[in-house]
């Protein structure tokens, strides 16, 4: 930011005195359960956990004189230690901004016209339940969809699965971390887990593979980021972009994007053609070790020199700096890895290499995670579907482990194997998410019925036939946080101030419309804190502690093997599996093999996106405290290739896909941070729904040049690293 | 006697700007204004990049020329810690200030009055770091006492290479970068 934009980056809008005219009258504490500490007079605490993203750490929220204040993060929370990252502090934006949902809306023009009236909760919810029973009679209950993120979801879940319907999926597994929990499955038998089970904060030596922490913000894996570069830990970076974490690095290894795996597999020639490796660890847990030694004989670092741009001798180097390391040596799986669709190869890869340096199950390597056993609320049995889950027919992908959002996109358009007619959408903007929005638009319109509950008026809520207000995990109750972690702990999130409209809490809704399908008997309960208490008494605490504290901690388990965690792997073989015979049976290739990604056109550059610290995917652009973080995205451009094209930082510049899709005008950010091949952008941006209208047409959307991508034969995730833009000036 | 500065640490910062919302809401900064920011600076060539992200405000200066120059009194030096204040009953709007301050850390304040970073002397007064501090999930900033030998940061200022900003403005800032 300089110092102009900093004196005056934006003009106060009118909007904004609207805003906080309505917070003024609509900001009410709740009664405060916490015991105010450190504050001043006429300020109370509420704990809760945040939700600006999944993370869900601990927080306080402070409310002076009535009006919500601040937020901080929960001293007692294992995740944030007290510390809540930007998302997190600017949170309470979201309560206040001016264009979130006010109250239930009913279409009445054409789907995507975002043209609707205002209804009452009870209008909107009979029309939902008798749209929905008619689609049970008419195809089946299974004949609806839900799609859902975040842990606010949990009880449209339980009302859809008393309905009776099996197709529930997020963008989290086939657009995200998919991949690499089927890598690591395939080979450790466990998922990495989120919060991932990384021990940062205790290794040595950290290598970040496209994993941009700092920039994304998972806040624990940051806070322990900065630990390790506090300790002197060595940090390998590989990333065709020179991000904040290459900037910390011993080693930055600038790689042409797209080809992870053949430096993975010439790491691990020489690990093993030098023995490097863990040859004990090997030995005692690993299967199959000799046939996958032998499949690397080729892959030498002169070999993945021209594929890489990265040379045999920083290669060596590299390789040797992880196994003097070992086993204190962490080679990072990600999180959004659904890049080329060769990813879970890739991942298996990345696993493939920690087992060589014996870092699962060691400390500074990968811990064993654990949580509180709450259990489940007593409900009764749901009814048996008919019909099994449609997002993977014939389990076309074997090692899909979750549902396929994009499988069931794909059933609804085709209508097979079974028809799809109503989907519900709960706090995920699909039209961002997904790749190839025409596709998702294609489906929506074989919908009889499309409802979008959500805080803000997303792009998906532009097309659907009922839009419900949420309330903000500021103004609600959800289901309980029993973290898996490397400290167990239980959290809550309560309300701190009431909502300022006619929003109504996830809970409220479910069982509302539970009850008018006739499916009242799934909630015994009358308010959801009977529900929460219930589940917190079963589990032998103090709901009245929980929620002055927010926070209870569980027992410590192992998290080493030397300390006594299992040294247990759920595969067929039961040993870390360096050959995978259920790879070869399912037709797959045993142990990871390169293939070289597709060039672009002529004159292209490959589309790179991720993310910004201060905002969760396209979820806080009109939170206007984190807007005036960053009001809009940039495009990265090398300064050779932007002097080429006769382009300098700020100019505007439009971007053309391979299939001539154009997007909104985007910045260019002219920089020595990228490699000349490819442009960057934050996602998120670029906004064309017009209830945002603080964040409406601002930057650009990757997610409206994604228009291609290759699907992951293992586990059916989209890779959207394959689509090539060119950039046109903005005259 | 206190002399309060801020010690931070570049090699654990990742310009996550949580500090910058912090202060906002803290201390109620209107839209449009910051009292704190974020700086990067890129040097080199790709590969071969160099990139320090600095956390920035007002550095609270020794020598302070916003002091100097302010016709009313209101820009003044505080007793405790020598941290620099606006009273905003005195400040007239006349931005004398904002052009004397070289770290161009002042704004007008719709209010009509000059505004800035107060190293959150609300806070320390009650024993709390600034709000910017205790929020980052970086740990790499600290606030303290420079005239305590045994306080944190002077024991990092004393452990650590570091550099102040602009020093040859001769305004004696008390904002540390450790690099």
């Amino acid at each position: 930011m300089n110092a102009l934009s900093r004196r005056r980056f934006l003009k106060i809008s009118a909007a904004t005195v609207v805003a906080a005219g309505m917070a003024g009258r609509s900001s009410r504490a709740l009664a405060a359960s916490a015991t105010p500490s450190g504050g001043t007079a006429g300020v109370r605490t509420i704990p809760t956990f945040c939700d600006i993203c999944f993370w869900k750490c601990g927080a306080i929220a402070s409310v002076r004189d009535g009006q919500l204040w601040k937020i901080e993060g929960n001293p007692l929370d294992p995740l944030c230690q007290g510390r809540l990252c930007p998302r997190g502090t600017g949170g309470i934006g979201a309560h206040s901004d001016p264009d979130r949902l006010r109250a239930p809306l009913i279409r009445t023009h054409e789907r995507g016209e975002e043209k609707w009236q205002e209804v009452t909760w009870d209008e909107a919810l009979d029309y939902i339940a008798v749209r929905m029973k008619q689609i049970a009679a008419a195809h089946g209950p299974e004949a609806m969809a839900l799609f859902s993120h975040g842990i606010g979801g949990t009880f449209l879940k339980h009302t859809l699965k008393a309905y009776g319907t099996p197709n529930m999926a997020a963008p989290s597994f086939a657009q995200c971390r998919g991949p690499r929990d089927v890598g690591f499955r395939l080979t450790f038998g466990d998922d990495v887990g989120s919060p991932e089970r990384t021990d940062i904060a205790n290794t040595d030596c950290l290598v970040l593979i496209g994993s941009h922490l700092g920039e994304n913000m998972h806040n624990t894996q940051v806070q322990e980021f900065a630990t390790a570069v506090g300790r002197g830990a060595s940090i390998i970076v590989v990333d065709p972009r020179f991000s904040v974490a290459a900037s910390k690095a011993k080693f930055y290894l600038p790689i042409k994007p797209g080809t992870d795996l053949a430096l993975l597999l010439a790491w691990m020639h020489v690990i093993v053609t030098e023995k490097l490796y863990d040859a004990d660890y090997v030995a005692k847990h690993g299967f199959g070790f000799e046939q996958f030694a032998a499949s690397l004989t080729s892959y030498t670092p002169e070999w993945a020199f021209p594929e890489t741009g990265i040379d045999p001798d920083t290669i060596r180097a590299t390789a040797r700096e992880m196994a003097r390391h070992h086993p204190a040596t962490l080679v990072h799986p990600g999180r959004h890895v659904n890049w080329n669709g060769d990813d879970a190869q890739r991942s298996r890869a990345i696993a493939l290499l920690n087992a060589l340096l014996g870092s699962w199950g060691r400390k500074g390597g990968f811990y064993q995670p654990s949580s509180m056993d709450v259990p489940a609320y007593p409900y009764p049995p749901y009814p048996k579907s008919g019909r099994s889950k449609l997002d993977n027919p014939d389990h076309k992908h074997p090692f899909a482990h979750e549902a396929l959002t994009t499988g069931i996109r794909d059933a609804t358009i085709t209508g097979k194997p079974y028809p799809i007619k109503g989907w519900m959408v709960y706090a995920t903007n699909l039209l961002h998410a997904l790749p190839n929005e025409a596709e998702t638009i294609r489906a929506i319109q074989q919908l009889d019925l499309l409802v979008v509950v959500d805080v803000i008026p997303s792009e998906t809520a532009g097309w659907a036939d009922v839009v419900l207000p949420e309330s903000t995990y500021l103004e609600r109750f959800d289901d309980l946080n029993p973290e898996y972690f490397r400290q167990p702990f239980l959290g809550l999130r309560q309300p701190v101030v009431d909502s300022p409209h006619d929003q109504k809490p996830n809970w409220w809704i479910a069982k509302k419309l539970a009850e008018k399908l006739g499916l009242g008997a799934y909630y015994p309960w009358q308010d959801i804190e009977e529900y929460l208490a219930h589940r917190v008494t079963a589990a032998g605490l103090s709901y009245p502690e929980l929620k002055q504290k927010g926070i209870i901690l569980g027992q410590r388990q192992p998290l080493y093997f030397d300390e006594g965690a299992p040294a247990e792997f759920d595969t067929p073989s039961g040993q870390i599996e360096f050959y995978s015979l259920q790879l070869e049976k399912a037709g797959f290739d045993p142990v990871p093999r390169y293939t070289p990604p597709a060039a672009g056109p002529a004159g292209s550059f490959r589309l790179l996106f991720g993310r910004a610290p201060m905002h969760s995917f396209s979820r806080t652009q009109s939170n206007r405290l984190l807007s005036g973080l960053m009001s809009e995205n940039t495009v990265w451009l090398n300064h050779t290739a932007a002097t080429r094209l006769g382009l300098k930082t700020d100019d505007y510049v439009r971007l053309r896909n391979q299939d001539g899709v154009l997007s909104n005008r985007i910045k260019v950010k002219a920089t020595e941070r990228i490699r000349p091949d490819c442009v960057y952008m934050v996602h998120g941006f670029g906004h064309t729904s017009r209830g945002l209208r603080h964040a409406y047409g601002k930057g650009a959307s990757d997610a409206q040049l994604v228009t291609r991508y290759q699907t992951d034969p293992l586990m059916g995730g989209t890779g959207m690293n394959v689509n090539f833009v060119t950039l046109e000036p903005e005259v | 006697m206190s002399r309060y500065i801020m010690v931070i640490d570049t090699k654990r910062c990742v310009g996550c700007m949580d500090c910058v919302v912090a202060c906002k809401t803290e201390n109620h900064v209107p839209e449009g204004f910051t009292r704190d920011w974020i700086t990067e600076t890129v040097h080199g060539r790709f590969p071969t990049t160099n990139l320090e992200i600095r956390t920035e405000r007002c550095n609270h200066c020794a020598n302070p020329p916003c002091v100097h120059c302010c016709p009313t009194g209101a820009s003044h030096v505080h007793a405790r810690g020598g941290v620099v204040l606006v009273t905003p009953e005195k400040c007239i709007g006349c931005k004398a200030c904002l052009a004397a301050c070289p770290y161009d850390a002042r704004f007008v304040h719709p209010k009509g009055y000059a505004d800035k970073c107060t190293f959150c002397i609300h806070r320390v007064e009650n024993g709390l770091d600034p709000a910017c501090v205790s929020v980052c999930p970086t740990r790499c900033m600290h606030f303290g006492d420079a005239d305590d030998p045994q306080s944190g940061v002077s024991r990092l200022l004393a452990a650590r290479p570091h550099h102040p900003l602009l020093p040859e403005a001769g305004t004696q800032p008390r904002i540390y970068y450790l690099t």
